[in-house]
């Protein structure tokens, strides 16, 4: 009997060992240790022995089957194995077939900017405030200090809705320093960006509306140095750091004194030129102005109700047109108008 | 405004030391901005004065001629011409081997019928002069330069007098002073620390008479002239200018005319005082008058054009006719002609919103009128009109009348302002010095007594402590100022509707749409587009008095055209599956109020493949979902005349009507020249920040499991999903958590005019699993009431 074990375990052994599929495997199951397998129709011999051998042969059997038993499941493990990598292996794709298309859409360009500088100012403390671009003269004009008769209130810059030149499109965004300052108390950080319109005839550089961004702080003892080091903090963040910059004087209505912010050109590296002809970015000039800005001018602060012997502030306004064409490096304002969806797409 | 730097050097401050680039550096920083620079002898290079030693006839030619011209160098050079009007020992121009001429013209030696020439001779035009230029010179020829004052192997720019620099200022409108070379020379001795010299005209004065005798001056509009200030000029001898004349106006634009109009330009251009001469046999009655025009009046002007006047245009007139517009433009009846003998100066101050509105109604800007329309000192009349008499004198082309004719209306207070060095100091963040300030100050002619700052009538900008302030940064430069960080109390942010707009345009372009941006003004031709009735409401736009043009003429009432305008152009670039979003305002006029209501709409616009009326849907349903906002729903409406009569619903959300959706009007596609489907939502974007959800909290998640009922249905056709569904919600109970359609079919086993319709029921229970029986019940009651309500029975 213990012959018999011995044969069975080494047939079952090699037959297990030869087997290559689940089918297969199976089939040796039932053969070998199935209810009328070749282990149990020994085992069921078992009666027969003796009361000494028994256990012997019990113990002998028992250890067959586990042997068996083992080798059976170590056969099913390699054999799933070969048979999922078999699978696997058929399953391979051409990783370089394009993926199914989903488009997402673009955000427009200029507005990209607007956001990122909106962010800046935000960190720095300003409020971002809307207002209307249907707007009184003495907004965008009177209260600014901009008299009756100024050529900016000339019919041909300003665009007007009555015959008393009374409502107009706001020309800049400064008509919002005026409605910030009637509302709020100082001190204040305003950021007010938006759209502005004048009598241009749209070019390469030109365009009936374009948008602007008007900055505004009045405090206690705020000074030329604070709008120096406020500009220069922001144009750093828009521009990285060290971008080398000026000012010099310049005239607005609404500030004295009044300056404009210029940068180093970056493509001529000031020099305002290269490799011997007239740098184009700059035009030769080797600076590209950025803004306008000047200490709020005290009877603007008056006319809202400040007292410029307390209070002293800056204002700046920025062309967001410019600073995005400066960017992204646009080259006509209509791309900018245009809406073209190859154009919207590249950003 | 233009500056020859040589006038600047030779007469009023040298800074000849001083380099182009430094110069127009510094003044740009001091505060005069340089727009551009240019040396006058940038064009012309390698032309030489040369004298010809021998002319002889080409021996193939029987118009050229050969000649050997000595040009400076060792040996002559022979040069072949054909200009018939050079003689041995006359000196001409020579444009040697390589050399450059205005435009671009590039000169190089070739052979002229197998005989070389090493450059050409050329005219004075070739030169880039003009006849006014060098008056006398032989124009249809060479250049002859025997009566110039040079010598073969001198550069003809030095002859021409080219060697020069002109720099353009970009002068600021509170600063009218800087529109004259003296104003200019201020500046500039300022911005390097140094004074200006200055001369003081002086008229020595003739025989010839007075002028009170000659010429009578009356000044009815006195509110639009300020000053006029008259001398006169007898024994006249009108002739060309001299050379160093000639070449400053030259420099500065200004073409040389006649010694007597030369002058006056002169004037202007070193005082920055316009003036003008008359002929005095032509103003009749011996007066002149400075009046309004009549309604109708006409003068023709010196360009020859006849200009009807208005009503308070100002003019120079005589007893009976007008013979100069003020200001801007002298008249051809009063022109200074080769024959005038007697001439009257007029140098007089206008206002300058006056002139500029003129100017501007008759579309004619002039040098002058470009000049007065920034309101000049009154009190540079005089000296400007000593000056030109001192330039007659000096030119020897007429005497002096005694007497100077000067009417008074207007002229500035004399101004003080106290220097208050605190004040200036802590409104710049600088810790300047009294002394400095008051150096500063001198420096640009301002002077000061004790604490007392006494501002001269060339600077009407200085009227506060400011401005005070603003001389001293600039003086003292204001990239010296230090630089600082004000702390703030603060604390920056956004509005509420601002974070929704940053919101929404997220979750539009997640979808899918890129970000437009439109004009604000349309065509009211876009009505008619659009299809809106001639009453529609949305006609009665904001209008533009003085637009660009017709198409740019309304501000917008409704979005819609804007976003078809810009699908229609990618639909001509041929981009194809196009989606596009726009959050931007439109403008509704408000009964009794000046201003209109600005509010923010979102549109949405697409064309292309896949697009149906059910993906924009489903796509402003996200949106909706994304900014949180209540449930929107859609009612059909078949009259939207820019929509699909049968695809077009309007949103409404909480009883409020928001907007539209829908497939654009095949028509209105086609007016936008697309042969599309076009599908576009309209929604109000204010309005939809007032309809949001509350803010969000947790809800447990179910414990127990839901389970799904479907029923397919059976219908009238006219039934529509909102229908059922509201019979389905009505009657479910509270165990409904959900429905939703999955299916319509139409075709066999459904009878005609009816259709199938099939919605999943999602059942559910907050404390313990859901029967068979429970979801039955549910089940029975909704079949029910779709039976009772809508005719709607199981298939």
């Amino acid at each position: 009997m213990k012959e018999q074990l011995e044969l069975i375990k080494q047939n079952a052994l090699a037959a297990l060992a030869a087997a290559e599929t689940p089918a297969a495997l199976e089939e040796l199951r039932v053969k070998f240790l199935g209810k009328k397998g070749e282990l149990t129709a020994v085992l069921k011999m078992m009666g027969k022995l003796s009361a000494e051998e028994r256990p012997v042969v019990g113990q002998m059997a028992n250890a067959v089957r586990a042997e068996i038993e083992t080798k059976l499941e170590e056969r099913k493990t390699a054999i799933h194995a070969a048979v999922l990598e078999a699978k696997l292996a058929a399953e391979a794709i051409d990783v370089t077939i394009p993926g199914e298309t989903v488009t997402v859409g673009h955000q427009h360009p200029m507005n990209q900017v607007l956001q990122e500088i909106k962010d800046i100012f935000v960190g720095m403390g300003y409020t971002v405030v809307d207002g209307p671009e249907v707007e009184f003269a003495s907004y965008n004009f009177t209260r600014l200090n901009i008299e009756e008769g100024h050529p900016s209130r000339d019919r041909s810059d300003t665009f007007y809705f009555d015959s008393e030149d009374e409502v107009l499109l706001r020309t800049q965004t400064s008509s919002m320093q005026i409605r910030f300052m009637e509302t709020h108390k100082p001190p204040l950080c305003m950021l007010a960006p938006g759209r502005v319109f004048r009598k241009d005839e749209a070019d390469a550089t030109h365009s009936p509306m374009f948008h602007q961004i008007e900055g505004l702080v009045v405090a206690e003892n705020i000074t030329m140095g604070d709008l120096k080091g406020a500009l220069i903090t922001i144009m750093n963040k828009i521009y990285g750091h060290n971008a080398q910059v000026r000012f010099r004087p310049h005239h607005f209505p609404f500030t004295e004194p009044s300056c404009e912010m210029d940068m180093q050109c970056h493509k001529c590296h000031g020099t305002g030129e290269i490799d011997g002809t007239v740098c184009s970015t700059c035009h030769g000039e080797g600076w590209i102005e950025l803004l306008g800005a000047g200490m709020v001018h005290p009877e603007v602060l008056r006319n809202c109700g400040i007292d410029p012997d307390v209070y002293s502030g800056f204002a700046f306004g920025i062309g967001l047109e410019r600073t995005a064409m400066g960017r992204l490096k646009i080259n006509d304002l209509r791309l900018i108008f245009d809406n073209d969806v190859r154009f919207l797409n590249q950003f | 405004m233009k500056l020859n730097r040589k006038w600047l050097h030779e007469e009023f401050v040298d800074l000849s030391h001083v380099s182009d680039k430094e110069y127009v550096e510094t003044l740009t920083v001091f505060g005069q901005k340089v727009e551009t620079y240019e040396r006058m002898d940038a064009e012309i290079k390698n032309v030489k004065v040369g004298k010809v030693l021998s002319i002889v006839r080409h021996e193939n030619s029987d118009h050229m001629w050969v000649c050997q011209i000595d040009v400076g160098a060792e040996e002559p050079v022979q040069i072949v011409t054909g200009a018939q009007n050079v003689k041995e020992g006359d000196l001409v121009p020579a444009c040697l081997h390589n050399s450059w001429l205005p435009g671009g013209v590039h000169i190089t030696k070739g052979k002229l019928r197998g005989v070389t020439s090493n450059g050409m001779l050329c005219s004075f035009a070739e030169l880039g002069l003009t006849q006014n230029d060098v008056p006398g010179a032989y124009a249809d020829g060479i250049w002859i330069l025997n009566d110039e004052d040079c010598k073969p192997g001198d550069d003809i720019n030095d002859v021409i007098g080219n060697d020069d620099t002109v720099v353009e200022f970009e002068i600021t409108n509170n600063r009218p002073d800087c529109y004259s070379i003296i104003g200019l020379a201020r500046e500039s001795a300022a911005a390097f620390g140094t004074q200006m010299k200055h001369h003081e005209p002086v008229v020595k004065g003739s025989e010839a008479g007075d002028i009170y005798d000659y010429l009578d001056v009356e000044v009815p509009a006195e509110n639009l002239c300020n000053r006029y200030t008259a001398r006169m000029v007898a024994n006249v001898k009108i002739g060309p200018s001299p050379k160093w004349l000639r070449n400053r106006l030259r420099a500065n634009g200004v073409r040389p005319i006649n010694n007597i109009v030369d002058i006056t330009n002169y004037v202007m251009l070193e005082y920055g005082q316009p003036m003008h001469a008359f002929d005095y046999r032509y103003i009749t009655d011996k007066k002149i008058v400075v009046r309004e025009a009549e309604d109708g009046e006409n003068l023709t002007t010196l360009d020859g054009i006849v200009r009807n006047l208005k009503a308070g245009m100002l003019v120079i007139a005589d007893d009976n006719r007008a013979i100069g517009l003020a200001g801007i433009m002298g008249g051809e009846n009063s022109e200074i002609m080769d024959d005038t003998t007697t001439v009257v100066f007029e140098s007089a101050n206008f206002n300058g919103t006056s002139i500029r509105q003129t100017a501007l109604a008759l579309g004619m800007r002039t040098e002058a009128s470009g000049k007065f329309e920034k309101n000049l000192d009154p009190m540079m009349t005089v000296p400007a009109v000593q000056r030109a008499c001192e330039l007659v004198e000096l030119l020897e082309c007429g005497d002096i009348l005694n007497g100077t004719i000067d009417i008074i209306n207007y002229v500035p207070q004399e101004k003080t302002l106290p220097l208050e060095p605190e004040k200036i100091n802590k409104l710049l963040g600088t810790n300047i010095s009294k002394e400095d300030m008051v150096k500063y100050l001198n420096l640009l002619e301002i002077g000061v007594e004790g604490n007392d700052i006494l501002v001269p009538s060339f600077r009407p900008d200085l009227n506060l402590m400011a401005d005070i302030a603003e001389e001293v940064g600039r003086s003292y430069g204001y990239n010296e100022i230090p630089t600082t960080a004000f702390k703030t109390s603060t604390q920056g942010g956004y509005s509420a509707e601002m974070k929704l707009e940053t919101k929404a345009g997220q979750v539009c372009r997640s979808l899918g749409y890129s970000e437009i941006i439109t004009y604000s003004f349309v065509s009211p031709a876009v009505f008619d587009q659009i299809r809106l009735p001639s009453d529609s409401p949305l006609r009665n736009a904001m209008r533009i008095q003085n637009p660009l043009g017709e198409d740019t003429s309304i501000m917008r009432t409704i979005a819609l055209p804007s976003m078809l305008e810009i699908l229609s152009r990618n639909y001509a670039y041929h981009n194809k599956n196009v989606k596009l979003y726009e959050l931007a305002k439109i403008y509704q006029k408000v009964e009794g109020q000046k201003l209109p209501e600005e509010p923010k709409m979102l549109l949405l616009g697409t064309y292309g493949e896949g697009t149906s009326f059910f993906t924009l849907k489903g796509e402003l349903e996200a949106i909706f979902a994304g900014l949180r906002v209540k449930k929107a729903s859609y009612t059909a409406v078949k009259n939207n005349p820019s929509f699909h009569p049968g695809r077009c619903a309007v949103v409404t959300i909480d009883g409020t009507e928001v907007g539209y959706i829908g497939q654009v009007h095949p028509i209105v596609a086609k007016n936008y020249g697309i042969d599309a489907e076009v599908y576009c939502a309209e929604i109000s974007f204010t309005k939809l920040c007032t309809l949001m959800l509350p803010e969000a909290t947790y809800v447990p998640l179910p414990k127990y499991p839901s389970v799904t009922r479907d029923l397919s249905l059976i219908c009238d056709e006219e039934i529509t999903v909102a229908q059922i569904e509201d019979v389905i919600t009505g009657a479910a109970g509270k165990l409904l958590r959900g429905v939703k359609l999955f299916d319509i079919y139409r075709g066999t086993g459904v009878p005609e005019g009816k259709k199938s319709m099939a919605f999943s029921l999602e059942l559910r229970a907050d404390d313990r699993t859901l029967t068979d029986t429970d979801s039955e019940g549910v089940v029975t009651k909704v079949l029910a009431a779709l039976k009772e309500q809508v005719n709607a029975i199981l298939r």
